[in-house]
C-alpha cells in the first residue's frame, strides 16, 4: 500500500578491511602481540637479539680499528675509558698469511692461478644449465689435480716449494678438496662392498666403515702423523700433509660410504632386476643404472659431508699445521699486533670465513635438493 | 644318460668368480697386515721401543688439574689414562644433558609462530652449526674467559651463588657430615616409590579412568622425603663457600685455591662450546621431528577434546620422538667424539693425558690403540641403548 519503497539498483561498494588487520599493523597482530603470552615472548626475543647484536655491531664496525700500523692504533689509550672494538687494521696486515701462509711471496702467483683455476672449473660445474659437463667434469677430476699439484708443489722449472711452507686458506682448501675427492670413489666402492654378496667382502667393508666412524677425527690425525711412520719400511719417509690427507680421505671416505649406501637403498628393487634382465652384468648395471640415479639422490648429503670435512679440517692445528685457524692462532704471539681485542677479531675474522663457505654450500645443497626433487619417490 | 650341467669356465661362473675374488681380497689384506707388522717391528726395534703394555704401571710423575679418582704425580700411567677417561666420561654426559635441553628449547622456538623467536632461532641454527667447533671452543676459552676478572679483582657474580673468575666458575661445595646417608637413602627411597605410584596410578586409569596427580605427587615425594630426613638427622650437610674478600692471605685479595668447588676454565669453555656446538644440529632434528607429524593429528587430538598441553605430551611428542631418537644417537656420538678436541686447550681428557703419556714414553701404537678402543667401546656401547630404546618406542606394525 505505501508507495514508499526502495530498491538498490546497483551494489554497493566493499569497505576496506579494518586497519588493524592488513599491512604491517595487522601482520604484528597477528604474529607477535596475538595473546599475552605472545606479547611476553616477543619482548624477550627482541631483549635477547638487541643484547647479542647491539654489543656486535659495536665491537665489529662501530668501535673497530680500521687503519693502523701496529698494535698502538689498537689499544686505548691508559685511564682514556675508551673501548676499542675489533682491530680489523691486524687481519688487513696479515692477509696474505691467512690466505698463503709461509709460501715465497714471489711464488704466490702460482697459488693465484691455482685457486682462479679452480672457480673456473667449479662454478660452471655447479650451475646445473651450463653444457659440456662431461668435458668440464673431466678437467676438474683428473686434469686439474695434476696441474694443481705442480703448479703448488713445483717442478718443470718452477721453484720447488715444500709444503711445510704452505699455510692459511691453502692448506684448508687443499686438505678439504682432495679429501672429498679422494673419498667419494673409495666411498662407493665401500658402499657397494657393504650391499654384496660375498661375505667377506661385506664384513670387511663393515669393519672397515664402522671403525672410521666409531674413532674421533682427532685420533686418526695422531694416527696418521705418529704411527703411519711406523707402519712403513725404514727410510721411505712421507710429507706431513700427504700423511694427513691419506688420514682424512680414509676418515670421510667411511662416512661417504653411509651417505651412497643411503642412495643405494633408495632406489627401487626393479631397477636392479630389470637391469639384469637386460643382461647387464654387475659393474655395467652399477655403473650405467644404479650409481647414476643413486648419485643423484645423494648429492645434497655428499655436499653436507664436505662441509663436515671442511669444518673438520681445523684440526690439523692439533698436529701442528698450519691450516686458516692454525695461521691465526700463530699470528696471536706476534708482538707487534698484541692487543686485548687481538684473539677476538682474529676469531671473528677466521667465523667469518668459514660460515661464508659452509652457509654457501649448505644453500647449495638445498637448492640442489628441489632441484633434483623430480618426484619418482615411493 | 646323466644331465651335464651346461659347461661354462670357472670364470664366467658366478659362485666360483665370487669365492676368487674374495680369496684374492683376503691375500692381498693378510699381506698388508704382514707387512705393516713386519715394518712396525723392524722400527721399533731400531727405536728401542719395548711394545707391550707394562709401561702403564711406571710412574707418571705428571700433574692432572681436574681429577674424579684419586691421582697424585706418583701414580701411575695408567691411571692418568683412567683419570683422562673419567674426565672424558664427565663432559660428554653434561654436555649431551646440556645439549639436549638447549637444542629442544630451539628446535621448538624454530617452530613457534612468533615471528621474532622463530627468526632466532633460526640465526642461532644457521650461525653456530656453520662455524668450527674448534674455532667455537678456543673463542670460549681463549677469547671470552680470559677476559674475565684476574684472580686480583673483584669475581663476577652470578645470582650471588656462582662466582666466575679466569680460574673458572666458583660456587659452594657441600660437605657431607655425619648422617648425611640418611638424606640419601631417602632420595633413592623417594625414586622407587615414584616409579611404584606412577605404575599403580598407569594401572588404575587404564582400569577405572580416574586420575591421579601424578606430577604433584613425584614432586612432593623428591623433594619432601630427602628434605624430611635432613630435618629429622639435624642437617648434616653444610656448605663451603669461596674465599674472596678484599684483604687476605693470598693475593692481597683474599682468593684462596682450593676452598669451595671449582670448576676449570677448561671444562667451563669446552662444555659451553660442545653444548651450544651440538644444540645447533638437535634443533634441526627436534625441528624436522616435530614437522614429520601430519597436522591431523594434532587436529583430531583437539577435536577429542585435549588441550594444548596433553596434545603436545601425549599425541605429538612420542610420535616425533621416533623420528628424532636414531638421528639424536648420532649427535650424542658425534658429541663423545668431538669431546677429543680438549687436547686444544688443554683439559685432561683422555687423548689429552693419552697425549702427554705418548710423548713421555713414545708408546705411539699402545696409547693409540687405548684411544681407539675407548672410543669404539663408548659409540658402540651408546648406540646399543640408543637401538634398545628405539625398539621399544618404534611403531608396532602387523
Amino acid at each position: 500500500m505505501t508507495d514508499l519503497s526502495y530498491v538498490r539498483a546497483d551494489e554497493s561498494p566493499n569497505l576496506p578491511p579494518p586497519v588493524n588487520t592488513t599491512g604491517v599493523i595487522g601482520w604484528m597482530r597477528a604474529n607477535l602481540f596475538s595473546s599475552i603470552g605472545n606479547t611476553i615472548l616477543t619482548l624477550i626475543g627482541v631483549f635477547l637479539a638487541y643484547s647479542i647484536f647491539e654489543p656486535l655491531i659495536e665491537f665489529s664496525l662501530i668501535n673497530a680499528v680500521w687503519e693502523g700500523e701496529n698494535r698502538q692504533a689498537c689499544v686505548a689509550p691508559p685511564d682514556s675509558g675508551l673501548h676499542v672494538g675489533a682491530c680489523w687494521a691486524y687481519v688487513k696486515a696479515y692477509l696474505p698469511q691467512f690466505i698463503y701462509g709461509r709460501y715465497p711471496i714471489d711464488e704466490r702467483w702460482r697459488v693465484d692461478i691455482v685457486y682462479g683455476l679452480f672457480a673456473l672449473l667449479l662454478i660452471p660445474m655447479a650451475i646445473p644449465g651450463v653444457p659440456f659437463k662431461r668435458t668440464n667434469a673431466l678437467l676438474l677430476l683428473i686434469a686439474y689435480p695434476i696441474v694443481a699439484y705442480f703448479l703448488l708443489t713445483g717442478g718443470f722449472g718452477l721453484q720447488i716449494v715444500e709444503t711445510n711452507l704452505w699455510g692459511g686458506l691453502l692448506v684448508t682448501l687443499v686438505i678439504a678438496v682432495t679429501g672429498i675427492t679422494a673419498s667419494l670413489p673409495l666411498g662407493i666402492l665401500l658402499a657397494l662392498g657393504r650391499r654384496s654378496n660375498l661375505p667377506i667382502i661385506k664384513l670387511v667393508s663393515v669393519i672397515f666403515i664402522e671403525f672410521w666412524r666409531g674413532v674421533p677425527l682427532i685420533t686418526v690425525l695422531f694416527m696418521s702423523s705418529v704411527m703411519l711412520p711406523l707402519f712403513l719400511p725404514e727410510g721411505v719417509n712421507f710429507d706431513k700433509l700427504l700423511r694427513v690427507l691419506i688420514g682424512v680421505t680414509l676418515f670421510s671416505a667411511a662416512y661417504m660410504a653411509e651417505v651412497v649406501r643411503g642412495g643405494l637403498q633408495a632406489i627401487p628393487k626393479g631397477q636392479y632386476e630389470g637391469a639384469q634382465a637386460l643382461g647387464l652384468r654387475y659393474w655395467q648395471m652399477m655403473g650405467l643404472i644404479i650409481l647414476p640415479q643413486a648419485l643423484k639422490l645423494v648429492i645434497p648429503g655428499i655436499v653436507n659431508t664436505f662441509i663436515g670435512l671442511f669444518k673438520d679440517t681445523t684440526l690439523v692445528l692439533i698436529v701442528g699445521m698450519f691450516d686458516l685457524l692454525g695461521q691465526i692462532q700463530s699470528s696471536f704471539t706476534d708482538p707487534t699486533w698484541s692487543s686485548p681485542t687481538q684473539a677476538h677479531t682474529g676469531y671473528l675474522f677466521a667465523a667469518m670465513v668459514f660460515w661464508s663457505f659452509c652457509f654457501g654450500m649448505s644453500r647449495y645443497s638445498l637448492f640442489m635438493e628441489k632441484k633434483l626433487h623430480t618426484g619418482h619417490k615411493r | 644318460m646323466e644331465a651335464h650341467p651346461p659347461r661354462t669356465s670357472l670364470w664366467n661362473d658366478p659362485k666360483a668368480r665370487g669365492i676368487i675374488f674374495q680369496a684374492l681380497l683376503v691375500a692381498v689384506l693378510s699381506y698388508l697386515v704382514f707387512w705393516i707388522v713386519r715394518n712396525t717391528i723392524g722400527n721399533l726395534e731400531k727405536q728401542n721401543i719395548a711394545s707391550g703394555f707394562a709401561f702403564l704401571d711406571t710412574t707418571a710423575g705428571f700433574g692432572i688439574s681436574q681429577t674424579l679418582v684419586s691421582y697424585s704425580e706418583t701414580s701411575s700411567y695408567g691411571r692418568a689414562i683412567l683419570v683422562g677417561f673419567f674426565n672424558t666420561l664427565l663432559v660428554a654426559v653434561v654436555g649431551i644433558i646440556a645439549a639436549t635441553i638447549l637444542g629442544f628449547v630451539i628446535g621448538i622456538a624454530r617452530l613457534s609462530n612468533n615471528w621474532v623467536i622463530s627468526r632466532l632461532a633460526y640465526c642461532y641454527v644457521e650461525v653456530i652449526r656453520n662455524i668450527p667447533l674448534l674455532l667455537q671452543i678456543l673463542f670460549w676459552y681463549v677469547a671470552a674467559l680470559r677476559s674475565l676478572p684476574s684472580k686480583r679483582e673483584e669475581p663476577l657474580s652470578l645470582f650471588g651463588l656462582v662466582d666466575m673468575n679466569v680460574f673458572g666458575l666458583w660456587g659452594p661445595k657441600p660437605i657431607f657430615g655425619e648422617g648425611s646417608s640418611t638424606a640419601v637413602i631417602a632420595f633413592i627411597a623417594a625414586i622407587v616409590i615414584t616409579i611404584f605410584m606412577r605404575r599403580w596410578a598407569h594401572k588404575r586409569q587404564d582400569a577405572t579412568g580416574q586420575q591421579f596427580p601424578v606430577g604433584w605427587t613425584t614432586l612432593g615425594l623428591i623433594v619432601g622425603l630427602p628434605l624430611l630426613a635432613l630435618i629429622v638427622t639435624g642437617f648434616p650437610i653444610s656448605f663451603e663457600w669461596p674465599v674472596f674478600v678484599d684483604t687476605g692471605p693470598v693475593f692481597g685479595r683474599g682468593f684462596q685455591l682450593g676452598v669451595g668447588l671449582n670448576i676449570i676454565p677448561e671444562l667451563v669453555a669446552l662444555t659451553l662450546a660442545l653444548s651450544i656446538y651440538t644444540a645447533s644440529f638437535i634443533a634441526e632434528i627436534v625441528r624436522a621431528g616435530i614437522q614429520a607429524i601430519s597436522h591431523g593429528q594434532t587436529e583430531a587430538s583437539h577435536a577429542l577434546g585435549l588441550r594444548h598441553g596433553p596434545t603436545l605430551r601425549l599425541v605429538i611428542i612420542p610420535q616425533a620422538l621416533r623420528v628424532i631418537i636414531p638421528p639424536l644417537t648420532s649427535q650424542y656420538l658425534n658429541l663423545t667424539k668431538n669431546s677429543s678436541l680438549a687436547v686444544a686447550i688443554g683439559y685432561p681428557d683422555l687423548v689429552a693425558t693419552g697425549g702427554t703419556v705418548l710423548n713421555q714414553t713414545g708408546q705411539a701404537i699402545e696409547i693409540i690403540g687405548i684411544w681407539m678402543l675407548v672410543y669404539l667401546s663408548l659409540s658402540l656401547t651408546t648406540s646399543g641403548l640408543m637401538n634398545w630404546y628405539n625398539q621399544r618406542v618404534a611403531l608396532i606394525e602387523r
